[in-house]
Order: C-alpha cells, then sequence, then structure tokens
C-alpha cells in the first residue's frame, strides 16, 4: 500500500513540473495537436542485475528515462537528476547491435557522465539520452546493479 | 513485477512476523539519510521510520556543498521530498544527536538506527603559516556561498589577485569556479547574497589549483574540468612540462574515464594561448605541496616544495619531496585537502585518525548502522552515496531476523519526544520545513532567484512555528 502511494505521488509530482527534457518536449508536440493516439507505441524490456525482466511500453520521442517514470518502474534510484545529465544514475548497457543502431550518438557530456558510472560498458548509455523511435521496439536494455559493496 | 511483488511480501512476512513493528532511526538529513529511509520504507511497508536531523533545514551537502550553479544535481531534492511524504516516514529537524539526545536514549527507543550525520569538519592543512589571515578551508567558503548558518561571517578578503588552492578535488573546483564566474552569472542562482555582495567587489585574475601529484592521479572529474575549460571569460593554462612524460602509447593503455580526461587536458594543454588580456586565469599545477604560508599577518607567498612520483603503477604513483622549492606570490591560500567526520556521541566507536565510525560494510553493532560519507568516508558523488545507503538498508533487511532486533515493542518517536521535551527543542516538522521552503523561494523571487536562504536558525525557527 504505501508503496503505491510513493509511488503515484512521485509521479505526480513529475506531471507537475518537475519534467525532464524529453517529456517537456513531447508535450510540445501534444500541445500542436497531433493526437496523442497516433504516437507509436514502442516495446522496451529493462533486465535488472538479479535477472528480473521488466516490460514497458513507451511512446516514440519519449526517453527511457521517462518510460521508466511514466511507468513507474521498480528501479531504485533511477534518474535521480530527472534527465539533466548530471548523475548517471540512469545508466543502462545495451548490446552492440542496439548500441549500434542508436541514431543519436552520446555526447562528450554524455560520456563525462558516464565515465562516473559503476559497471561502465563500451556499449553504455544513459537512459535519459536515448530516445525511443520506430524501430527500437523490442529494444532490451541491462540495468546494472545499484547496490555496490558498502565499502566502495 | 509479480515475480518481485511475492518476494518483497514474503520478505515482509519473514522480518516482521512476531508483528512488531520496526521502530527505525535515521540521523542524518542528507542523501545517505533519505535514500536509507527510502529503500527501507519500501522494503519495510510496516515500520516506522523517523529521520532526525541537526538543522531546521533539510537535504545535508545538496543544499550545502552542491554548488549554487549546479541547480539540477539538486533535482534529488524532488526524490527526497517524496520520501518524506510518505506515509512510514517522519523528518524531524532541529534535533541534535550528542546534544540534544544521546546514542543510549536512541538505542531504547528504536530498533534500528542508522548513522548518516556525514562528514562536516575538514583535514587541517598542517604547516606554518595556517593561521594568516586570508588563509581559508574550502569548507568554510562553500559554506559562506551556500548558506551554511555558521559561515554567514566568514572573514574573507578578495580585494586580491593571485589565490592558492590546495588541493584539485571537485570541491576546490567548485570553489574555483565560483571564486571566477562573472558575477551577472552567479545572480541568478541560490547563491547567498552576502557572498554575492562580496563577489561582486572581488578583484580576483588568477587561481592556482596546486595538486601533489602529476596530471594521472588528479582527483578532478571530467565534467567539472571540462565546465573550466568553456567557463566565459577565462583561460585555463597548464604547464607544459607538467604534461612532457605522458606520452600517446601511455594514454592509449589508460581505462576510459582516466584515457578521457588525459586526452582533454592535453588538447587544452595544446590550444592554451593568452589571446585575451582581460581573461581570468585557472592554472592547474601539478607536483608541488606546500611547505609554509608567508606573510606579516596577512597572507603574502606560499612556499612550494617540488614532488617526484614514485611507483611503478602510473595511476597510483606517490608523490615524494626533492630539495627544490619556489614560492608563488598570493593573498588568498584555500585549504581543499578534505572533510572528515566527528564523533557526534562518546558511545560511537570512531576512528579518530580516519575521522570515519568504525565499521564493517556499514555494521557498527547489532541494530546500529552507519553509511555516506560517515561510514565511508568524504569521498563519492550522490550516486556512490546512494549505493551505499542502499547496500547498507539490504544488509539491514539480512539481520533482522539474523541478529533477532525485533525482540521487544519500541516506542520510537514517543520516547524520543519525551526527551526533547524536557530540553525545550523546538521540533521542525516536515510541514515547517515547507513553510521555510516557501519562504526562501518567496525571498528569492523579489531578487529574481530560485531561492533565497536564510542563513539564521533563529530565523528559520521563528519560520517554522508562524
Ligand atoms: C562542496 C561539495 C560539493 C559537492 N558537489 C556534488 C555534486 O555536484 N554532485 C554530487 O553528486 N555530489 C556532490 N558532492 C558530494 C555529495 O554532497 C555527498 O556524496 C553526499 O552529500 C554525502 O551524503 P551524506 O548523507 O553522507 O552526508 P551529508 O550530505 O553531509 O548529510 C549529513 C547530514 O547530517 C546532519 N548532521 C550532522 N551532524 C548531526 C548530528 N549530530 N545530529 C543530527 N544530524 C546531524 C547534517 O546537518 C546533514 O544534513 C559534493 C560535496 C561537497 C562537500
Ligand atoms: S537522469 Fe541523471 S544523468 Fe540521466
Amino acid at each position: 500500500m504505501a508503496l503505491n502511494v510513493l509511488r503515484r505521488t512521485s509521479k505526480f509530482g513529475r506531471l507537475l513540473g518537475f519534467t525532464s527534457p524529453a517529456v517537456k518536449n513531447n508535450m510540445r508536440i501534444l500541445s500542436v495537436g497531433q493526437p496523442a493516439l497516433s504516437k507509436k507505441e514502442v516495446e522496451v524490456t529493462f533486465i535488472k542485475a538479479n535477472g528480473d525482466e521488466i516490460k514497458a511500453k513507451g511512446k516514440v520521442g519519449d526517453s527511457l528515462l521517462d518510460v521508466v517514470v511514466n511507468n513507474n518502474l521498480d528501479l531504485d534510484g533511477f534518474g535521480a537528476c530527472e534527465g539533466t545529465l548530471t548523475c548517471s544514475t540512469c545508466h543502462l548497457i545495451l548490446s552492440p547491435e542496439n548500441y549500434n543502431s542508436l541514431p543519436n550518438k552520446p555526447s562528450e557530456e554524455e560520456l563525462d557522465m558516464l565515465d562516473l558510472a559503476y559497471d561502465l560498458c563500451d556499449t553504455s548509455r544513459l537512459g535519459c539520452q536515448i530516445i525511443l523511435e520506430d524501430n527500437l521496439d523490442g529494444l532490451k536494455v541491462k540495468v546494472p546493479a545499484t547496490v555496490n559493496d558498502a565499502r566502495s | 513485477m509479480m515475480k518481485n511483488r511475492g518476494l518483497s511480501i514474503l520478505k515482509r512476512c519473514f522480518c516482521s512476523g512476531n508483528s512488531i513493528k520496526p521502530k527505525i532511526c535515521v540521523v542524518g538529513g542528507g542523501p545517505a539519510g533519505f535514500y536509507a529511509a527510502q529503500h527501507l520504507a519500501k522494503k519495510l511497508e510496516n515500520s516506522q521510520i523517523d529521520i532526525m536531523e541537526r538543522l531546521p533545514v533539510p537535504f545535508g551537502l545538496v543544499r550545502f556543498g552542491v554548488a549554487p550553479d549546479h541547480p539540477e544535481v539538486k533535482n534529488v531534492i524532488h526524490t527526497f521530498t517524496k520520501t518524506a511524504e510518505s506515509p512510514n516516514v517522519n523528518f524531524y529537524g532541529n534535533i541534535s544527536l550528542g546534544k540534544d539526545i544521546s546514542l543510549e536514549d536512541l538505542k531504547q527507543f528504536y530498533h534500528i538506527i542508522i548513522l548518516t550525520y556525514g562528514a562536516e569538519q575538514n583535514k587541517k592543512l598542517d604547516i606554518p603559516g595556517v593561521n594568516l589571515k586570508n588563509v581559508l578551508p574550502a569548507r568554510n567558503i562553500v559554506g559562506w556561498y551556500n548558506g551554511v548558518p555558521s559561515d554567514k561571517n566568514l572573514n574573507i578578503n578578495l580585494n586580491c589577485e593571485t589565490v592558492a588552492i590546495i588541493g584539485q578535488g571537485n570541491v576546490a573546483i567548485d570553489v574555483a569556479r565560483i571564486l571566477l564566474t562573472p558575477i551577472d552569472e552567479l545572480k541568478k542562482t541560490d547563491i547567498t547574497q552576502h557572498s554575492l555582495n562580496q563577489l561582486s567587489q572581488s578583484k580576483i585574475k588568477k587561481i592556482v589549483l596546486i595538486g601533489r601529484r602529476g596530471p594521472l592521479q588528479a582527483a578532478f572529474t571530467i565534467k567539472e574540468l571540462r565546465e573550466m575549460l568553456k567557463l566565459k571569460n577565462c583561460l585555463t593554462l597548464w604547464k607544459n612540462e607538467d604534461f612532457e612524460t605522458i606520452e600517446t602509447p601511455i594514454v592509449e593503455k589508460l581505462a576510459r574515464p582516466k584515457k578521457r580526461i588525459t586526452e582533454l587536458m592535453l588538447k587544452s594543454v595544446q590550444e592554451q594561448k593568452i589571446i585575451n588580456n582581460e581573461a581570468k586565469i585557472f592554472n592547474p599545477v601539478f607536483l608541488r605541496s606546500p611547505l609554509e604560508i608567508l606573510g606579516d599577518n596577512q597572507v603574502e607567498k606560499i612556499v612550494l616544495g617540488v614532488n617526484k612520483l614514485t611507483g611503478n603503477d602510473l595511476l597510483t604513483q606517490t608523490a615524494t619531496l626533492t630539495d627544490q622549492i619556489e614560492t608563488l606570490d598570493c593573498d588568498l591560500v584555500i585549504s581543499s585537502i578534505g572533510y572528515k567526520s566527528i564523533q557526534a556521541d562518546p558511545n560511537i566507536p570512531f576512528d579518530l585518525n580516519k575521522g570515519i565510525i568504525k565499521n564493517t560494510k556499514g555494521k557498527i553493532d547489532a541494530g546500529l548502522y552507519t553509511s555516506g560519507w560517515l561510514g565511508t568516508g568524504p569521498v563519492g558523488v550522490i550516486l556512490s552515496t546512494m549505493s551505499n545507503a542502499f547496500a547498507v538498508t539490504e544488509q539491514i533487511i539480512e539481520d533482522i531476523p539474523k541478529d533477532n532486533l525485533l525482540k521487544n515493542p519500541k516506542p520510537g518517536f514517543e520516547g524520543a519526544r519525551k526527551i526533547l521535551d524536557q530540553k525545550n527543542v523546538q521540533l521542525v516538522t516536515w510541514k515547517d520545513w515547507a513553510k521555510i521552503d516557501k519562504y526562501e523561494i518567496s525571498l528569492g523571487e523579489k531578487a529574481g532567484k530560485p531561492r533565497e536562504k536564510i542563513v539564521d536558525i533563529e530565523q528559520m525557527l521563528k519560520i517554522a512555528s508562524s
């Protein structure tokens, strides 16, 4: 119960104005009159460090952070800076194919933040910077463990 | 998802099978405290978690450390706010462990205590001349521009040209950046008005950032460096000789983060030239150790020993002093050599040398834990503090049955309240903080800032009780 309340307020808080750039972007598109329904939905699978898979849907134009937030996905600590490229808690690991197929390559600033992430790989990206496109339907991403050795 | 939920219900039954409500006290309302509370509130739904914070205002170094020109970093406050507002979490400000309430008291009232009161002291620079005027710890300068109540009257003289900062961590860079940023940029931030007034009169032309070791061992991170390189009206100048031994084959072999920051430095070294005499100068200098600060009343010079690097592993090489020395004329010396914690209560097992609580992966004793800078030492960003808080809370959940932590019912805050009432401590609840928050935001609006922080504890308490 408590958890649900927490999640609901969480989404609420974000809708009230703490939106990430991608969400804002999305709203702007909506307000020019494009019907929301025409936006294609894309399915994404998040694979947690313990192997659990979470499937969720997002709209084309959403970031993967939006997908996590809008679906209240149970990923602790994900997206602490709300998509402003200052925290790297939205670190995700992609397959080489997916990584290479993404149209927008990571910016210097994204790479700078990734350099602080745990378990950095060559195919690491920040979820708040990956924007969904039609061809990403079925995308699978790995969520690295947030719980690290307490001494680290 | 389903699988997860099943598991958490299982955990819940397992942990509180004897139906005793876990009473948990988190001491310190910074990131470690809030993240620990968040995790426990979610994993132990029938528990009551009380966050006790010494100041009337929450968020620790997110409010008092993170630089005013980095408002995005402070977005975590929204998550912390949700945690504080969740049904099984309470926040109580203006309660100081060791002063208003003791650890022994807390042990009586709570099943589990997590100490997350951070690292509020600075390591002291131990060289002759540190007591001269205008030799200041970075910690107090940060407190001065960020509104730490005890730093509001800091005696700093900015009517000076050259500043020497000892240390090259991100705090050192933050301080350098705030001192070099054009005042019109700072005006738009939540920087304190008293510091803004003084900064607008600043005559600082040049900041020398002094590190003991070489560029490969530098402590600052690439984001902070890139920001300096892009700073308006400021040139970053390096000493070519610091980079002479860093050749391409060495750089190629480095792990990606080290490689990228080294490449960025090398690129900047190659491109450096003075194109604009008006510009301020940011000058990182490597392989120097401060030996003595000279001056007649106020600082005038700093004597630096030249170091050489020894050791086979490039990244962990250590600095050894040679017999060469240099002097640098400067009018302000800022030491930024790290933070340390204090023993807030005599019953806390404390390592006075290291300045951290004695603990094994966050565990101090049965039912007593620590997390964040207090337990790990004052290193790492919010991300690492978060990971640590989650790891320690996972440990707690495992320990509850193992250490039989829920033997008897405990009163929780109702027990603590009696003691606090006797001492006439004014409790600041989350609603009270909301009043202070609102007040600060409206004060800021008038000045075109996101917030004007109240820097006086009495005034905070007055607003809280209004
Ligand atoms: C200058 C500076 C800039 C930083 N900038 C960034 C940044 O840009 N990005 C980033 O990710 N990280 C940054 N960090 C690191 C980040 O602030 C820390 O990782 C994090 O705050 C540590 O959290 P903590 O909860 O352990 O300690 P703290 O944040 O220090 O919280 C401890 C809390 O305990 C309270 N307390 C102290 N004594 C008592 C007592 N006796 N009783 C009750 N309560 C008490 C304090 O008032 C405080 O609220 C910065 C750190 C500093 C110093
Ligand atoms: S949410 Fe912080 S960097 Fe992506």
